[in-house]
């Protein structure tokens, strides 16, 4: 398998690796697709004598906190969503109250505090908002399987086979060190001809700042397995690629994706 | 253009592992050359390798990996490499209850620690492969499997010594000279703790709190490092005497998302003994 580190045009203060299909090397594009201007909804409310703005909601996942039991347990989801994605939107609201940043949008405030990688501190928070709830749309209740259509067209061309795709996105999972994501990722202009791309980060990094399209991710940050499967991360992302990830919302984002390069 | 690399020792490549860091028995120093590969296994090795109480610590269900450890610790060692084992806990699992649960103990001496151990001997053997043949390529790309699991089993085994039950002394703040120096460096022992709470609850993702001592200038600092960056990586001359472990498997199955209580328990179990041998060795 092989391993190229982004050749960004602004160096990275984290790690990036991209693992690719059998050719790899490709200049990493730098143009930052912008997905339509999202409004958030905002609500004031009084608070004593200080009125709050909350920018931005926890949205809740696309299904109940137990509908993915017995793979990712409801105790888990209510801290992975309750606790921790909550105090992520918590935090970051108050961090841009009175700031240029709340009157942007998630992904633009992800793309501006990234800051060429040298992060600037609402970049945690916004990145890991826009992770969590991009990781709940990557899962459904009776998921797993293989994907198909356009979809699994591509990631035949750009990857052999379906299986050689898990079997890097495994590794990516594995191997990212301490605490981050792995993604499959779309690149609007590769120098190669291949628009898919297996890609792994640290942290709260992803792929949006290198101006790829997340189409899946799976977070390997501890907190998200470590309840139901302790230090064994390899039967965690196991148990995503067979019986939790929606290759019906890859698809979906793909479409988007593609409608959004052409 | 064919890359020669100079037969070194191995310490020449890892100048950030030095054998104080590693609180072990200094490294044999082997030459790489294939010729001299007949070196005496080191004593201390083989007895570590090889140490019963570190096996009977482990329960039923893990003889299979620790066979399976020592087996390739002992396959590498008959072919002259110094190879680490995981160090034993002077302490039960249970004994640091409640402020570290029994369970967390054992996940993270057991399985944690013994995998940092696994892979840091696995990935030393590959590296005397790769430069027995001269492949600078591969020797490079190793270097990041060498300090995140070299550096994982360094700082557990800081860790460790840095723990003790409450009625062996655990959570006693530090007398004599040590003690001095964190309220001429930090004002006072509130501030100090304040200090490193503060820093360990800010950090992003995986990593380590530090107490520091500064040994050229003799000053104590506080640190953090990422993933299992040791506190050498910060300066040369830092000589950690605590790390506080703030990777979420050292606390979340008993604090969950509440890093800052457990920052705030586990100082009800931190042991100033070893911190203090260190100091006193180096401000000597």
């Amino acid at each position: 398998m092989a391993t190229a580190t982004v050749a960004a045009t602004a160096p990275l203060s984290n790690g990036f690796l991209l693992r690719r299909g059998p050719n790899e090397g490709a200049k990493s594009a730098r143009s930052l697709q912008r997905t339509k201007n999202q409004r958030q909804s905002a609500s004031s409310r009084r608070f004593g004598a200080a009125v709050i703005t909350a920018k931005f909601d926890l949205k809740p996942p696309p299904y109940p906190l137990n509908a993915l039991e017995p793979h990712m347990s409801a105790n888990t989801l209510s801290f992975h969503w309750g606790k921790h994605h909550r105090a992520y939107v918590d935090n970051l609201n108050k961090q841009i109250v009175g700031t240029e940043l709340e009157a942007k949008s998630l992904e633009d405030i992800v793309i501006q505090t990234y800051n060429d990688g040298d992060l600037l501190p609402p970049f945690n928070n916004a990145a890991q908002i826009w992770n969590h709830d991009f990781f709940w749309e990557s899962m459904k209740p009776g998921g797993g399987g293989k994907p198909s259509g356009e979809l699994l067209k591509l990631i035949e061309r750009d990857f052999g086979s379906f299986e050689k795709l898990c079997e890097e996105l495994r590794a990516a999972a594995a191997t990212q060190f301490g605490s981050g994501w792995a993604w499959l990722a779309f690149n609007p202009r590769p120098s190669d001809g291949k628009e898919l791309l297996v890609v792994k980060s640290p942290n709260a990094v992803n792929p949006l700042v290198l101006g790829y399209i997340p189409l899946l991710t799976i977070d390997v940050w501890e907190h998200a397995y470590y309840l139901d499967y302790q230090n064994r991360r390899p039967d965690y992302i196991s148990i995503f690629m067979e019986k939790l990830v929606s290759w019906d919302a890859v698809s979906a984002k793909l479409e988007v994706a593609k409608a959004q390069a052409a | 253009m064919e890359m020669h690399l100079p037969r070194r020792r191995l310490p020449y490549l890892l100048p950030h592992l030095l054998p104080s860091q590693l609180a072990l028995p200094p490294r044999s120093l082997l030459p790489l050359c294939p010729q001299t590969r007949s070196i005496p296994i080191p004593p201390m090795a083989l007895r570590a390798i090889a140490s019963r109480k570190t096996l009977a610590a482990l329960g039923s269900g893990l003889r299979a990996q620790a066979r399976l450890a020592t087996t390739a610790a002992a396959a590498a060692a008959s072919r002259g490499l110094v190879t680490f084992s995981l160090p034993d806990l002077p302490y039960d699992y249970g004994a640091l209850e409640p402020a570290v649960s029994a369970e967390i103990m054992q996940l993270h001496h057991q399985k944690h620690h013994q995998s940092y151990v696994t892979n840091y001997n696995k990935a030393l053997e590959q590296l005397e492969d790769a430069v027995a043949r001269d492949d600078a390529p591969a020797v490079v790309k190793l270097q990041s499997a060498i300090k995140f699991n070299g550096g994982g089993h360094i700082n557990h085994s800081i860790f460790w010594k840095n723990l003790a039950p409450i009625h062996e002394g655990g959570g006693e703040p530090p007398k004599g000279s040590l003690g001095w120096a964190i309220d001429a460096d930090f004002g006072s022992w509130e501030a100090f703790v304040q200090k490193m709470n503060a820093e360990g609850a800010a950090l992003q993702g995986s990593g380590w709190v530090w107490l520091g001592l500064d040994k050229e200038f003799k000053k104590l600092v506080v640190e953090t490092t990422a993933n299992q960056d040791p506190l050498v990586t910060k300066g040369a001359n830092l000589v950690p005497l605590i790390g506080i472990d703030v990777w979420e498997h050292a606390y979340y199955l008993q604090y969950k998302n509440a890093k800052p209580d457990y920052l705030k328990n586990i100082w009800k179990v931190i042991d100033w003994k070893y911190a203090s041998e260190v100091y006193e060795k180096e401000c000597r």
